[in-house]
């Protein structure tokens, strides 16, 4: 770990080029698989795939799974909470971004 | 905001191991519960020194706060120096738990909350150990947000990024070791989306793969642009006489300058789109040019008789909408 690298290391951008499995998904959060079949069953996110183990999910999940996972284990709040909480979150957010995009605005 | 010393409110010492703070923390935490104590102010002490060990009991939140220095005093006026947390590895705990059963979460201080508050990029706690069968594990993936210019992004480009990796040692202390990665910002990445590096997480255990990292970009803000997903935005000041005649004028773009033209008749506010010219991608983002009239300060008795010209040959009045 304390080594220094200097090699010139090339990544992907996950929420565009990438379809995650579900195992994928468990690790780039590191939540478990219930946590992930819990969030779909609450339609917080959608998988493509017609069952269970064909489940693929976009990378762009991954940053509402975490943020559902912190609320959840930091607010101690329901599922259905947490559901709310994000669509609430993401509504904030478009409201914000409309704000951002007046004359004068500056930077937040 | 006032500085909280946890090292205080816990009673022990810097340099104290994990086991020491968590024992500190249980003795406490039976000599405070509101339900067993008879203190007058036992729940204000318990949701103390529950906050300070949501902080000393994570030895990645532990090092984040170490590192604003040793020199701060409880009570003194503080406040989170701007992307403090930026470059440092977070692999797991969140900031739940600790309060022990009853009190519940909530209630944390501003001081918290402007550390470990919303912008606090962490995991949840299981951290991404599977066993795949004999001593084999997969190490787990860890996230880190880095800071890149808007310039990186439309351009793409290398950049090295230090990152500071917190972990415990068998005696229990925290240290940090320092990781340096080069890493190539691929061209047309937005704010807030992650980059993949395969391999560069935790290692794993026997014949078990090394996790992921995942990067979570940010952008630095800029002097001039705005950026939202993939479009800029641009406020750009323009004379009367550009706006009410029209003009070409030159305005720059994070690609370089381009000649803008102006239609007659242009108001504050209006906004030009420059299709594709954002940060680039599929579609590529386009820039919004914000048009702000700028007004010459009548402080020359030139300036000042042009706007006594105008006053007498323009029959104009703004407020007409009020009525007056």
């Amino acid at each position: 770990m304390a080594t220094q690298r200097t090699d010139i290391l090339t990544g992907i951008i996950i929420e565009e080029e990438t379809r995650l499995s579900l195992r994928e998904l468990c690790d780039a959060c590191a939540v478990h698989v219930e946590f992930i079949t819990e969030l779909v069953d609450e339609g917080v996110i959608e998988p493509s795939g017609f069952d269970r183990s064909h489940w693929c999910f976009s990378g762009i999940n991954l940053r509402r799974i975490r943020t559902a996972k912190r609320l959840q284990q930091d607010l101690g709040i329901n599922l259905a909470g947490v559901a709310l909480a994000l669509d609430l979150i993401d509504e904030v957010q478009q409201l914000r971004s409309q704000l951002h995009k007046l004359p004068g605005s500056g930077h937040d | 905001m006032e500085f909280k010393d946890y090292y205080e409110v816990m009673g022990v010492k810097r340099d104290a191991t994990q086991d020491d703070i968590k024992r500190a923390y249980r003795k406490l935490a039976r000599k405070y519960h509101p339900d067993v104590s008879k203190h007058g102010d036992a729940e204000a002490r318990f949701k103390e020194v529950g906050e300070a060990y949501e902080v000393l009991k994570d030895p990645e939140k532990r090092t984040a706060y170490d590192q604003l220095g040793a020199n701060w005093k409880a009570g003194q006026d503080f406040n989170a120096p701007p992307d403090w947390d930026a470059g440092f590895e977070f692999s797991g705990g969140g900031y739940t738990g600790g309060f022990g059963d009853g009190a519940g979460a909530g209630g944390f201080s501003d001081f918290f909350e402007s550390l470990f508050g919303q912008g606090f990029q962490q995991t949840g706690g299981q951290g991404g150990f599977r066993s795949q069968g004999g001593f084999q594990a997969r190490g787990s993936d860890h996230h880190a947000k880095v800071l890149i210019d808007l310039e990186d992004a439309m351009n793409g480009a290398t950049r090295s990024f230090s990152l500071r990796v917190p972990k415990v040692d068998a005696q229990g202390h925290v240290t940090t070791s320092e990781r340096i990665l080069k890493v190539n910002i691929p061209k047309g990445v937005k704010q807030g989306q992650h980059i993949r590096l395969a391999g560069q997480g935790n290692p794993g255990m026997g014949e078990g793969k090394p996790g992921d990292l995942f990067l979570e970009i940010e952008f630095n803000p800029h002097s001039i642009y705005r950026v939202e997903g993939r479009d800029v935005y641009l406020d750009v000041p323009v004379t009367p006489w550009e706006a009410a005649l029209g003009a070409a004028i030159k305005v720059p773009t994070p690609a370089g300058r381009v000649d803008l033209k102006i239609k007659p008749g242009a108001a504050s506010g209006n906004k030009l789109r420059l299709k594709g010219r954002g940060i680039p991608g599929n579609p590529a983002g386009d820039l919004y040019v914000i048009l702000d009239i700028s007004l010459p300060a009548a402080t020359t008795d030139k300036a000042k008789d042009i706007y006594r010209d105008m006053q007498q040959a323009l029959d104009f009045n703004p407020r007409v909408k009020l009525g007056v």
